[in-house]
């Protein structure tokens, strides 16, 4: 038995790795995605534009503006003159924000009375303005704090803020260990189900039905590829990770490893589910991007898990994409160091999905063929 | 001599990605008026000389004027000229009869009344009156064929490109579109009939023959044929294995070819030899030669020069099986439903060990339905499908190890290489290490593999592939094979090749079940069984079918008269 | 332009209608595109709607106070009282660095011991301790904007209470533009529109025309009259139509069922939108002409039109924040300008400056794709 799943592996093998397309199909995504997405997934705010319309020109403004365009979040700097050209501004996205300075701002600061000044955001982009405002608030509190102490005045209070795992909140933290189960998870679907349904346009499907091969042998010989290009894929993101992006790593490669074999066994029963109940290529790939895609995007890549409604987060306990690599294991290997314990307790929902999803395809293909 | 409607002019045609020139020099010119068959194997050039007539494609050297107007500078003028069947007729299966027509009208100008007329014409013409609102999708081959063509046929133009129409198309049907293309031929319009079937070039009146791109003949198909007058014979009352005596006779120098046609053999003589000796063949005391008419098959085999083999080093790897007589393969009372459509209605049929069983029929008659049940690859709808005794889908894997399947097209991995497809096939059925590497190298020296060895089983001819096929339906030494359309398509030495190493397995005792719509192909089969929408209408060995089929109108039956005769018969019963 | 002008001259309507006629059935037909148009944008549109959510619900945090004053409860309270907060009390500084680590909280809040005492303290400052969780940045960053936020709300209470104001303190007065309750769903949704239309629009063309070619019509077809343009045309017209139809149902649902207000006219959402349509489209069957069968064309039309237009079309990222080389990378994707129409069209109304400038740009792409696409028809098989 052993023998003919060997001869099913390697043919499958051969099938993705020594035709130039497939090969690449299977390799590109991961160079480019790689290369690409770290940079363009941040919901930091750079290199953004402030604008100022200043109506008062006492020495508080002055000293507040000039406070702001040290700042690193802004990298440009916009004087306006008045109401229509701040609309301006703001209409066509040339600024995310406009802080806007009323005429008797110095006079009131210097009398000791309370100031505001107007933050006026385009709220077409009201997430990336919400950080902006961040910013400005954290500037004019050390601008208080400042003129506090000038006077002698202590602070009553200080708050300080320390994130852990990663101090400077820098998102290619989050985004790289996402990676590895994003893009693992496009090539098992591919491997498993689309190769299936491939093999039935071809005819070869019943060549194998006809040999001495089991139904569950088939499985097995396609899932196993799909896990080891899984490994591979996995083996060259978190290399990118650590050595081109700085990712720290904490972890234990077993553990990174036990979870990706989960993992990939798990997407392999979605895979093997979808190609049971398609008889072609078209139908398969339709099913796995029906899949995949609300798949992705409930998983905490594009937000997060704990933002969403109640019943849709038990909603994503069945996606495996969220459930265990994206939240919970691979970040936590990486940037936690977790421990084998929390691993195995996180574990667990994952092979009760491949337990379920690959029973499934084996009582589908089953009833299917018998 | 009448004005050439289609003048081609040293035609070249080769494409960027492979070495071998598609067609090669090719001159000749096509009238008014007749049925011009381009005949040849697959892979012959005739679907690129198709597109290069209809203007789909650019020569890379020479041209090719129609009417006067070059195929290339002129080609939208050429659209108004030439009506194009593709293969697979390229018709909309999701679009009813109607709907197809009246798009193709759209697109060829006829509107208005000529259009009501033209309906009316073709409709009758193909006799698709009363399936107008079906989908193109849900019609028979033939009747699909049909449609093809009407939809070519409008806006009345004066060359016809009919590419391979006859694929997949009942001998009844064929004859139907046969007797439609005389019609329009009547009518002076050029019809060029493309087709890999040899006997199909007996009924064109002009035929260019193709082989690997290159013009082997051009002129009425008669006289190629006629060439052969005085070369063909039939061994008539043959004692013993006839598939022996043809072995013995296919190694006769003076023999060009030999095939088995029932119980006789059909031999084909070199150009000046003698009949060889009765005695030195062994064919019985009572065996006897009987002159016949030449086919045109006979003149292609004769201008190609290449003899198939008459031994099969395959057999010789193979232990004798004991020929106990047992039954091997038994349907019982075997039904298969789609919906409300019965693809196999109450099948019976026993195979013997040592036998070759044959399910003869045209497509969609449900023997491909009966051949998958047969080898359990779908669930019968009652009935049982037993091979060895065993009911295949509940089997364990032991009792598929000694079955041998070829599918239809040869299901190879087309992006695997011919040694990666021989070392999957005999891992699949539990080989390996030195066992493994010496039935590979087997195969590759049987089957002359070797310089394909690297190469992917997709760019393989299609004659190697049906090797490769074999090869890897074999390497597990089978006592049952299942072959299903094996030599579809395949050039007539490498199908005799093919029939070589079948009967030479079978005389080892090896039972095979084959399906098959090629009539010369049943020749080969002990027995068989005809079927037609979904039941077996006649069973019997190929003499005792021609036998019954025989009337007034063909007192020596070939195979395919018979099955007209004998579906006709069924047909009228039911009725 | 001279050449546009040649292929335009030589259409027949008569043709042009037929095929697009057959087209149109076609598409009712096939279950499959009926899938991709009708049940495929509603499915993104409820996840849009209601999964992607970037603003903060309430964030679990834990919170140890270790001294007990009424002071140290009262700034807790302001924690309690938060509705970005799901507060969950501690004993120990060990459970919440466990808890933390074990992604059950994304943050604490430690309330130091001599807290009150240092707050009377002139010379002291009252120590308030918050630790995120930095492997979810986005909640790291809420978790600490709100924490500022609750522990100034508790200063100035405070000040004002014991009358202490301070000299010359400055706040800042946030007012949103358009989206007054800053609501993320208000600017997703129509960002998630662009996703869908491409989605729709590439992944349907893309295997229409490799469909063609497999199934062999396309030969039929080529072998008649009908010129090259009209094919082309004959492709983008009913599809085109499908693609409005199935906005126009994303665009009612947005509106009437998730409550997102739309400010713009429906003419210049038909304007945009029929330019996006011609990218996306034109993107299909670029990809469609080049490619001879249907799983290459899926596979591509996947890669292209699906994760770049989550990525790079600024509706979730924001393309200003990103390096400039991947700044360059996004001005080839179209969405992005037709998420800027949608986000200005929704939210702000008909501002056409900006419209103008997006819609001449999404002209120009869909210009280019669809010249490609044209140059990639071919009338010959070789």
């Amino acid at each position: 038995m052993f023998k003919r799943i060997r001869a099913l592996i390697i043919k499958e093998l051969q099938a993705i790795l020594s035709d130039p397309q497939s090969r690449a199909l299977i390799f590109m995504p991961v160079i480019l995605d790689t290369a690409l997405f770290p940079f363009a997934v941040t919901l930091d705010v750079q290199n953004n534009t402030l604008a100022v319309l200043n109506r008062d020109s006492g020495p508080a403004s002055i000293e507040l503006v000039q406070r702001f365009s040290r700042a690193e979040a802004f990298t440009h700097y916009l004087v306006l003159n008045n109401d229509a050209e701040m609309r301006d501004v703001i209409d066509n996205e040339k600024a995310l924000l406009v802080l806007y300075f009323p005429v008797d701002f110095s006079r009131k600061v210097e009398r000791g009375d309370a100031a505001t000044v107007q933050a006026i955001i385009d709220g077409r982009r009201s997430n990336s303005g919400q950080i902006a405002l961040g910013y400005v608030e954290t500037m004019i509190e050390s601008y208080n704090n400042d003129r506090l102490s000038a006077e002698g005045n202590t602070i009553p209070s200080i708050i300080t803020v320390r994130h852990w795992f990663n101090p400077n909140l820098n998102y290619q933290y989050f985004v790289l260990p996402s990676l590895v189960a994003v893009i693992t998870t496009i090539s098992v679907l591919v491997i498993t189900s689309l190769s299936i349904a491939r093999e039935r346009e071809q005819g070869t499907f019943d060549q194998l039905l006809v040999s001495p091969l089991t139904p569950r042998m088939i499985m097995i010989g396609k899932t196993v590829p799909a896990i080891l290009i899984a490994f591979i894929q996995s083996a060259m993101i978190v290399v990118a990770a650590v050595a081109f992006y700085g990712v720290p790593f904490h972890g234990s490669l077993a553990l990174l490893s036990l979870s990706v074999f989960c993992y990939a066994l798990a997407i392999a029963g979605f895979g093997l589910l979808i190609s049971s109940i398609c008889a072609t290529q078209q139908q398969a790939f339709l099913g796995v991007f029906t899949f995949m895609m609300p798949a992705v995007l409930l998983s905490g890549f594009a937000s997060p898990i704990d933002n969403m409604p109640r019943w849709l987060q038990l909603v994503t306990e069945a996606d495996p994409l969220r459930h265990l690599i994206v939240i919970v294991i691979v970040k936590a290997i990486f940037l936690k160091g977790a421990s084998a314990p929390f691993v195995f307790n996180n574990l667990w929902p994952l092979l009760v999905i491949a337990l379920v999803t690959l029973s499934a395809a084996d009582w589908m293909f089953r009833r299917k063929i018998a | 001599m009448p004005e050439a409607l289609v003048q081609l002019d040293h035609l070249s045609k080769s494409f960027p990605k492979s070495e071998k020139a598609a067609l090669e020099e090719l001159s000749a010119r096509i009238v008014a008026g007749k049925v011009t068959g381009l005949v040849g194997p697959d892979g012959a050039g005739k679907t690129t000389l198709m597109r290069l007539m209809a203007g789909l494609m650019q020569p890379s050297t020479g041209s090719i004027t129609i009417k006067g107007l070059d195929s290339v500078r002129d080609s939208v003028a050429l659209r108004e000229l030439v009506g194009y069947m593709p293969q697979k007729f390229g018709l909309y299966e999701d679009l009813t009869v109607e709907e197809n027509f009246n798009l193709h009208a759209d697109l060829r100008g006829v509107v208005g009344r000529d259009r009501d007329q033209e309906f009316e014409r073709l409709l009758r013409l193909t006799d698709l009156t009363r399936f107008t609102s079906r989908m193109a999708g849900k019609l028979s081959g033939g009747m699909k064929q049909k449609l093809g063509l009407a939809c070519a046929l409008l806006g009345h133009p004066q060359i016809l490109l009919l590419d391979e129409p006859g694929v997949g198309v009942d001998p009844i049907s064929r004859r139907e579109l046969w007797k439609m293309v005389r019609e329009l031929v009547s009518q002076e319009i050029a019809v060029i009939w493309s087709t890999a079937y040899l006997d199909e070039a007996e009924l064109c009146d002009e035929v260019l023959l193709l082989s690997d791109g290159k013009m082997l003949f051009n002129g009425e198909p008669g006289e190629l044929t006629s060439r052969m007058r005085g070369r063909c014979f039939q061994i008539r009352e043959i004692e013993g294995s006839r598939r022996q005596v043809l072995t013995r006779v296919l190694v006769c120098p003076e023999v060009l070819d030999a095939v088995i046609q029932g119980q006789s053999i059909r031999v084909v003589l070199r150009r000046d030899s003698d009949k060889p000796d009765l005695t030195k063949i062994d064919a019985g005391a009572h065996a006897n030669w009987a002159s016949i008419e030449p086919r045109f098959e006979d003149a292609f085999l004769d201008v190609l020069g290449e003899k198939p083999p008459g031994k099969s080093p395959l057999a010789e790897q193979l232990t004798n099986l004991p020929r106990d007589g047992a039954t091997v393969i038994e349907a019982k009372n075997l039904t298969k439903r789609f919906g409300d459509f019965v693809a196999t209605d109450n099948v019976s049929f026993q195979v013997i060990r040592g036998e070759i069983f044959g399910l003869l029929g045209p497509n969609g008659a449900g023997k491909s339905t009966t051949f998958k049940m047969m080898c359990g690859l779908l669930q019968p709808t009652s009935g049982t499908a037993l091979v060895t005794g065993i009911d295949l889908k509940t089997s364990a894997s032991e009792a598929r190890q000694k079955l041998g399947y070829m599918a239809q097209k040869f299901s190879l991995y087309g992006n695997l290489t011919v040694h990666q497809n021989l070392m999957f096939f005999s891992g699949a059925y539990g080989l390996d290490g030195k066992e493994q590497a010496e039935e590979v190298g087997n195969m590759v020296r049987i089957f002359h593999l070797d310089p394909y060895l690297k190469s992917s089983a997709d760019s393989l001819p299609l004659g190697f592939k049906q090797r490769l096929a074999l090869a890897c339906a074999m390497m597990h030494r089978p006592d049952i094979l299942f072959l299903d359309e094996p030599t579809s398509g395949v050039d007539p030495v490498t199908r005799r090749e093919f029939w070589t190493h079948i009967n030479s397995v079978v005389e080892k005792g090896v039972t095979v079940m084959v399906t098959t719509h090629f009539m010369d192909e049943a020749e080969y089969c002990d027995r068989m069984a005809l079927v037609f929408r979904g039941r077996i209408i006649a069973a019997g060995t190929p003499d005792e079918l021609k036998a019954k089929a025989r009337n007034e109108a063909h007192p020596e039956p070939s195979m395919e008269d018979a099955f007209i005769e004998l579906i006709t018969r069924d047909h009228h019963e039911q009725n | 332009m001279n050449k546009t002008k040649r292929a335009l001259q030589g259409i027949s309507w008569r043709r042009l209608r037929a095929l697009c006629y057959k087209e149109t059935l076609q598409i009712f037909r096939d279950p499959s595109s009926n899938l991709i148009a009708f049940v495929l944008p509603l499915i993104m549109l409820f996840i849009f709607g209601y999964g992607i959510n970037l603003d903060s619900g309430a964030i679990r945090v834990g919170l140890l106070i270790e001294d007990k004053s009424q002071e140290a409860h009262r700034f807790a309270d302001s924690f309690y009282g938060s509705r970005y907060f799901t507060v969950v009390p501690a004993h120990s500084r060990q459970e919440l660095e466990q808890e933390l680590t074990d992604g059950k909280i994304r943050g604490f809040i430690v309330i130091a011991q001599d807290f009150s005492r240092d707050l009377q303290r002139p010379e002291n400052s009252a120590q308030v301790q918050v630790v995120t969780d930095g492997s979810e940045p986005e909640l790291a960053a809420f978790v600490e904007n709100y924490s500022r936020g609750a522990w100034q709300g508790w200063l100035s209470q405070r000040n004002l209470a014991l009358g202490l104001a301070a000299p010359g303190q400055v706040d800042v007065e946030p007012r949103y533009w358009f989206n007054s309750s800053a609501e993320s769903r208000n600017y997703l949704i129509p960002g998630s529109i662009t996703l869908i239309m491409t989605v729709v629009g590439a992944l349907l063309t893309s295997l229409v025309v490799a469909r063609e070619w497999e199934r062999g019509t396309m030969e039929a077809l080529l072998a008649s009259p009908v010129t090259r343009t009209e094919l082309l045309l004959a492709k983008l017209i009913p599809y085109y139509l499908l693609g409005i139809f199935s906005l126009l149902v994303c665009v009612a649902v947005a509106v009437f069922v998730m409550g997102v207000p739309f400010r713009g006219s429906i003419f210049a959402l038909l304007l945009v939108s029929t330019l996006f349509l011609l990218t996306a489209l034109g993107l299909g069957l670029l990809i469609s002409t080049a490619m001879k069968n249907q799983f290459n064309a899926a596979q591509l039309a996947l890669n292209l039109a699906f994760l770049p237009s989550l990525m790079f079309s600024g509706f979730i990222y924001e393309i200003s924040s990103m390096p400039a080389p991947i700044r360059a990378v996004t001005y080839l994707f179209p969405g992005r300008y037709f998420v800027t129409c949608l986000q200005t069209l929704f939210q702000a109304g008909d501002l056409w400056p900006i419209l103008l400038r997006n819609c001449l740009l999404l002209l120009l792409s869909g210009t280019i794709l669809i010249a490609l696409t044209a140059h990639f028809t071919r009338k010959r098989l070789d």
